[in-house]
């Protein structure tokens, strides 16, 4: 009765949506830093105008697009291709260890902490910065591209993987230990079945993007078309940017469709 | 076999196949001292300092029969339970499993005697991903190396037990199916079929009944006492229905605040006996 009675009681004075003064005082906070950023950096209506000009004869000049090139272009176009295949091949052959020894129900700590170390170096760093620094290590060429795009992708699918593994449910690992099973074939049994599907996803979707960062790699010249790109770019050659441009959107649009069907494929 | 004559010997327990692979003795080469297949001594274990779950249960089972631990919830029954296959680690005294002390053993060692003890779980526990054929075949784990249990390649002898097995209990149209498609009875089937793949020696099974329904709870129950007196082996069961438990139990353990306070018969146990356990009576 009591609580039915509460229910009827007629206008309730209390608010369902009580506001969040902490809230709003950051969304101001946020509004006036944005201004006087935009102030300081002379980021202005007249600077934006004068802008749109100057692009508008920069998209003038890319139309229309010159294949003359297109030996130049297929060459790069295929270099980042295999750059992107290969690392990510790599990436996804060393994420599957090195995630798993990053989730903490599954290793001790002082090894899921040394993993998590590992990943957090791959993620530090933009696959620019990377590629520089194999650029340097290593010298110039698809060697470097490659090497950068690994190490991004186990900055990725490992950091996945591992918080999959570490979601999993426990109680299907427990029933396969009970059956007096190895350490090993409780992960190949318990654990793998469970992130398998999660990790061809994370994997599908890195390959992905290796496509995307294996066109830029090659402007620090880390090889692909990024580099003929960029050397097309200082020599004012826009109608060739824009046909390398459009030859990239066409390659990117066409692994999107690839790795979807992949991820149906292997799933 | 057709689906309905299936149906039939399910429920009936009738397992032809059951004891060909493995079976008694077939590892470790230690044979028992003790008299029973498992005795506990003086167990207790406590999950956190001064507070006992567990406090000195003495407990020996002998080789055959259903034991029933009915009590309370949060009185011990599951940790005692899991203390037997040390899912849960004890923190004193003795379980002696087929003359060994499993509270002593190495981790090798310790594989070796989950592997003869079956366990059946209350939310069944199957890996849900894999199909049911699978997750019978994880029954064998103990027994495959990773190399071949990564390659799906089981000896053909576990691949015939585990499609005769599920003939036996009722689910043989459903080999392939993922187990997360298979309804709470079904998937329980299976559970079943999984802890007696390994041929155990003794089988436990925590609170087995508690997510089914009342009949297909009593369908569970016939089907695991049933194979159980197929392997002849003893099951210890926990479980919250009184009355289905004193069902199928040949002997009753009462369990209350940790301790055992009643152990006989399921005949004998009187509303007294009740009383003591769960307290009050109110509930009767």
């Amino acid at each position: 009765m009591a609580l039915t009675s509460a229910a009827q009681g007629g206008k309730s004075r209390r608010n369902p949506f009580p506001a969040s003064w902490p809230a709003r005082l950051g969304w101001a906070l946020v509004l006036i830093y944005v201004v006087y950023a935009s102030s300081t950096l002379d980021v202005s209506w007249d600077r934006f105008i004068a802008g749109l000009g100057y692009g508008g004869e920069f998209l003038g000049r890319m139309v229309p697009p010159n294949f003359s090139r297109w030996k130049l272009l297929l060459e790069g176009l295929l270099e980042s291709l295999e750059i992107a295949v290969i690392a990510s091949t790599m990436g996804i052959l060393l994420s599957l260890p090195i995630g798993f020894l990053a989730a903490r129900n599954m290793m001790p700590a002082w090894i899921s902490w040394m993993a998590r170390a590992v990943i957090a170096i791959c993620r530090s760093f933009h696959p620019v910065i990377v590629a520089i620094l194999f650029v340097k290590a290593v010298g110039f060429g698809a060697l470097a591209g490659i090497l950068a795009l690994v190490v991004a992708s186990v900055g990725f699918i490992a950091k996945l993987f591992a918080e999959a593994v570490e979601e999993i449910s426990l109680k299907q690992v427990e029933a396969v230990r009970a059956s007096g099973a190895t350490f090993a074939n409780v992960i190949i049994y318990g654990v793998l079945p469970q992130v398998l599907s999660r990790f061809i996803g994370f994997s599908t979707y890195q390959l992905d993007s290796n496509l995307r960062n294996s066109t830029m790699v090659g402007i620090v010249g880390a090889g692909g078309i990024g580099g003929t790109l960029f050397a097309a770019f200082q020599r004012f050659d826009y109608d060739f940017v824009s046909a390398i441009l459009i030859s990239i959107i066409a390659v990117i649009m066409l692994g999107e469709y690839i790795s979807g069907h992949a991820r149906r494929v292997f799933e | 076999m057709k689906p309905s004559e299936v149906e039939a010997s399910a429920s009936r327990g009738a397992a032809p196949a059951l004891r060909e692979a493995g079976g008694p003795g077939s590892d470790d080469g230690q044979s028992a001292v003790a008299a029973n297949p498992l005795e506990i001594r003086r167990l207790c274990k406590s999950y956190t300092r001064g507070k006992p779950v567990l406090k000195e249960i003495d407990l020996a089972i002998e080789g055959r029969g259903i034991t029933v631990i009915i009590g309370p919830s949060g009185t011990g029954k599951s940790t005692l339970i899991r203390c037997i296959n040390r899912l849960v680690e004890p923190t004193s005294g003795e379980i002696l499993f087929e003359g060994r002390d499993v509270v002593q053993l190495g981790r090798a060692d310790l594989r070796h005697v989950r592997r003869r003890i079956g366990m059946v779980f209350q939310e069944y526990n199957l890996v849900e991903r894999l199909s049911v054929i699978e997750n019978l075949l994880c029954g064998r784990l103990g027994y495959v190396s990773p190399w071949r249990a990564w390659l799906r390649r089981f000896p053909q002898a576990d691949i015939d037990r585990a499609f005769g097995l599920l003939e036996a209990v009722g689910l043989a149209d459903l080999a392939y199916q993922r187990a997360d498609s298979l309804s709470g009875g079904q998937r329980q089937r299976v559970g079943i079929a999984r802890a007696v793949m390994q041929s155990p020696r003794l089988l436990l099974a925590d609170e087995p009944t508690s997510s089914l329904d009342p009949k297909t709870s009593v369908e569970i129950m016939e089907l695991m006492t049933a194979l159980a007196g197929e392997l002849q082996i003893p099951v210890i069961v926990n479980i919250h229905d009184v009355v289905l438990g004193r069902r199928f139990a040949d002997r009753v353990i009462g369990m209350s605040d940790g301790r055992i306070v009643y152990d006989g018969p399921p005949d004998d146990l009187t509303d007294d006996h009740l009383n003591t356990i769960y307290g009050g009576d109110g509930w009767l």
